[in-house]
């Protein structure tokens, strides 16, 4: 034939290889269209797939593979050019496209195999944070049990309640069999079984302190596993057929009050354990979890914290309650001292009373019997009859005063005096006395030493009197010298007080006073005991001695008083002595110096009373202008009356001071009207009767009618200015005779 | 001046006189020391009326005493009465009689008091007398340009 450009098979195609081809063709085709669908189908299921062009050009490839094989069916058979066209298009599409995917393949594989490898790391990574988790949720759920723990066991102050929930807390939280707590006797040698979860009343057992497995849990402070079988684990029968469980104790620190320093944890100085024992159940197999260790020290620190501060409270109750019953018994103890001054004083009071007054009838009538006629011996009796119950009179007072003193209830009469006219006075008294003992008395008062002051005159008088009576009374012979001076600073540090702390300032000043004498002297180790009321020394116990014991003590209170200080110094027996005494003094303003009375004492207070009303009531014509005339020079606004009719009209609040003749035949009369007419006391003016003579009649009826004084006529110049001071200064006169 | 003090110790002797032979008493010098200036005859002036007082009572008393019946109450209070004056002034040797005069009235002794009457006159008259030369000698002194001085 003919040569042609037409395609022709080589041979005739067999008829069974070509059906063959023809199916194969048709299925790889089927199964070229069906994978991308599939793919697509399955991609489009996933969300995660990161290669989507990828996809996309794998399935053009595929597409295209099938449609090769596809229009490869038609090739088997005669065919036009234009499949063969479509046929060579497709071949080089798929050419192209296969190979850029066998190019791109070339990239993507080790990224999908990347992939796996990180999939399986995140797995692992799960796996561990999931181990994790367990573990910690492990030890969250061990620290709520610590704090429920430790909120039940700190929820109480008690004891034994502390102890008791701690192994019940214990137990239910790690499900133990069983728990004791052995504490150490009183002795310390021995642990004795205390608590225990299970039974009931634990049994006292003991066990000695120094086993070498309870030496080894108290060396350290965190839990050891012990072995079963030592002794402090053998509490309970063994329960179990095989294995009893595992057993941990850990020490329980005790501490005491004193171990609590600020910078020193008790760590150190705390000696005291007591034994925790934890077993677990027996045939359990459970073991001892590092998490439930930790929990088992915890919860032993924190019971001894409660446990210090049950004992720290169980401490500070007991002192308060026997702070308490200490209070109570003071209590009572001051009020029955309180009752008991009470009743002293009133005692006191109520027996001077009584005591001043018989002494006032024996005093008064007595006196009044020595103005009466009497014997020689009868005088003298009357004499001594006097002297004693002045003398009594004086202890009474005395006493009296010292009571008074020691209540605290005395006080000082603060006022203006001369200071100078006071030692004069003394010297004057006791200048008697001395020149009878024949002993010589010297004052010297300082030339510093200030005339006008403020203080106790009749008390700084009493003491000086006192010191000074004293010195004359203990002097056989010799001389006795009073000094008076200033003191100054280191002569106050000289004093032998120790808690004497002077302090001068400039309106008061120390005064100064020693008196020495050259009589017996006193031995040095009886002097403290000279201040001390009653007391009498051996060698002032003497026939002579009429001193009761009180005068120095009184005297020392006197000056305690004036917050001075008094002492003996005496060099011993035989050789005199000293008695030195420093009171504090004020001196007056200077303003008020002027007004100060600087008068002696002879004649106390005014030299005139201007503007005083009074009323004279007077028969006699000459009489009655005496006293005006002595009245008017006096100073005083005079009206004279001559009966007493006149006298009540005249006389009114305005009249001070009524002198009333009482020789007169309605003298005491007239003071009786008076008496109704002025009910008040402040209202009435003083009644003052002017007598001729002092009988006894006299005086009684001038009582009986409420006189406020009788004045003798004839009455001088003097006399009338010092009784009207009297009666002005202390609205009563005492009898100016 | 010569005349002057001679006056005055001529006074203080004469007073010292009066004192020493009783006439008057301390409380005459009293009574003295209450004349001032406010009050310059005071002494005069009491005096004078002590006078004109003594007196009246014993003119009083003698016609008491005259009477058949004799009312001894009221001589007693009669010379009560002197007694005080003359303590007053310090006339000491009336008072003195008037003791003794008060003793007769008690035992109601006519003729005692009779005699005391008497006696009281006498010193009267006397102390009335030297009383005028004292005052006197004084006024003389105070013409003179001086002073009374105070006796002590």
């Amino acid at each position: 034939m003919e040569s042609c450009n037409c395609i022709e098979p080589q041979w005739p195609a067999e008829e069974l290889l070509m059906k063959y081809q023809y199916i194969s063709d048709f299925f790889i085709a089927l199964a070229y269209f069906s994978i991308p669908l599939e793919l697509i189908y399955f991609v489009k299921k996933s969300s995660v797939f990161p290669y989507r062009w990828v996809l996309v050009q794998f399935g053009a490839f595929i597409v295209l593979c099938g449609a090769t094989h596809l229009i490869n069916l038609w090739t088997f058979s005669m065919h036009s050019r234009t499949v063969a066209v479509v046929m060579t298009i497709s071949k080089v599409l798929t050419a192209v496209v296969s190979c850029a995917t066998a190019l791109m393949l070339v990239h993507i594989i080790p990224d999908l195999l990347s992939v796996k490898t990180r999939e399986l790391f995140l797995k692992n990574k799960a796996a561990e944070l999931d181990r994790e988790m367990g573990l910690i949720r492990t030890q969250e759920e061990t620290g709520r049990h610590v704090r429920m723990l430790t909120h039940e066991i700190r929820s109480t102050l008690d004891r034994h309640t502390i102890l008791k929930t701690t192994l019940v807390e214990l137990g239910r939280t790690l499900a133990l069999e069983e728990c004791a707590l052995w504490m150490p006797t009183r002795t310390g040698l021995e642990l004795q079984l205390s608590y225990t979860l299970r039974q009931q009343n634990p049994v006292g057992y003991t066990v000695p302190i120094q086993l070498p497995v309870i030496n080894q849990v108290f060396s350290s402070n965190r839990a050891m596993k012990i072995s079963p079988n030592s002794p402090v684990a053998r509490i309970r029968p063994i329960a179990g057929k095989y294995m009893p469980g595992e057993v941990v104790a850990v020490r329980v620190p005790l501490l005491h009050l004193s171990n609590f320093q600020i910078n020193d944890w008790p760590e150190l100085s705390t000696r005291r354990y007591a034994l925790m024992v934890l077993m677990l159940p027996s045939d359990s197999a459970r073991q001892w979890h590092v998490h439930e260790l930790e929990l088992v020290e915890v919860v032993a620190d924190q019971v001894a914290v409660a446990l210090s501060h049950a004992a720290i409270l169980e401490e500070s109750m007991r002192a308060r309650d026997l702070l308490m019953e200490q209070n109570v018994a003071l209590d009572h103890a001051r009020r029955e001292a309180e009752t008991a001054i009470r009743a002293r004083n009133d005692f006191l009071a109520v027996m001077n009373h009584e005591m001043r007054t018989p002494m006032h009838a024996i005093i008064a009538l007595s006196s009044l019997l020595q103005e009466t006629e009497l014997t020689p011996e009868q005088r003298l009796m009357v004499e001594t009859i006097l002297k004693s119950s002045n003398l009594l009179v004086t202890l009474i007072n005395d006493v009296l005063d010292l009571s008074r003193l020691e209540d605290g209830s005395l006080q000082l009469d603060l006022g203006t005096f001369n200071l100078h006219a006071v030692f004069w006075e003394v010297l004057n008294l006791i200048k008697p006395v001395a020149s009878v003992k024949k002993l010589h008395v010297t004052l010297n008062l300082a030339q510093d030493l200030p005339e006008c002051v403020i203080g106790d005159e009749k008390r700084l008088m009493q003491t000086t009197l006192n010191v000074v009576g004293n010195a004359v009374k203990f002097s056989k012979e010799g001389s006795i010298s009073i000094t008076a001076f200033v003191a100054k600073s280191e002569s106050l540090r000289d004093c032998r007080a120790p808690d004497f702390f002077p302090v001068t300032s400039d309106d008061h000043f120390y005064l100064r006073v020693q008196v020495k004498d050259s009589g017996q002297g006193i031995n040095p180790q009886e002097i403290p005991k000279l201040f001390t009321k009653f007391a009498q020394t051996q060698t002032l116990a003497t026939r002579n001695s009429s001193g009761s014991g009180l005068g120095l003590a009184i005297c020392k209170r006197f000056v305690n008083l004036m917050e001075g200080h008094i002492w003996i110094e005496s060099e011993g027996l035989g050789k005199g002595c000293t008695v030195i005494f420093i009171v504090k003094l004020r001196i007056p303003e200077r303003s008020n110096e002027s007004k100060s009375p600087l008068l002696p004492k002879a004649n106390h207070g005014q030299s005139s009373f201007p503007g005083l009303k009074v009323l004279v009531l007077d028969d006699n014509g000459v009489s009655r202008m005496v006293t005006q005339g002595l009245l008017v020079h006096l100073g005083c606004d005079v009206t004279a009356v001559s009966s007493s009719d006149e006298c009540l009209h005249m006389v009114s609040q305005e009249h001070k001071v009524l002198f009333i003749d009482v020789c007169m035949p309605d003298g005491f009369e007239a003071a009786v009207r008076l008496h109704e007419k002025f009910t008040k006391h402040h209202e009435r003016p003083l009644i003052v009767a002017l007598a001729g003579n002092t009988d006894k009649v006299t005086k009684e009826n001038c009582m009986r009618v409420g006189m406020d004084g009788v004045i003798l006529k004839p009455v001088s110049v003097d006399k009338m200015r010092s009784v009207l001071s009297d009666l002005l200064e202390h609205w009563v006169l005492f009898d100016a005779m | 001046m010569d005349v002057l003090s001679q006056l005055q110790r001529q006074l203080a002797d004469f007073l010292a006189s009066l004192y020493r032979e009783g006439f008057v008493d301390d409380q005459f010098t009293q009574l003295q020391k209450l004349q001032d200036e406010s009050s310059p005859d005071f002494v005069m002036e009491v005096v004078s009326l002590f006078f004109e007082d003594c007196e009246k009572l014993v003119n009083n008393m003698a016609k008491v005493l005259e009477q058949q019946v004799v009312d001894f109450k009221q001589v007693d209070s009669h010379v009560h009465q002197l007694k005080g004056s003359s303590s007053s002034i310090g006339a000491a040797r009336i008072r003195n009689v008037c003791i003794a005069f008060k003793t007769f009235c008690e035992a109601q002794n006519r003729e005692g008091c009779l005699r005391c009457l008497q006696q009281v006159n006498h010193e009267h008259a006397q102390l009335k007398a030297n009383l005028q030369s004292l005052f006197t000698l004084e006024r003389q002194i105070v013409a003179a340009g001086g002073t009374v001085p105070a006796m002590q």
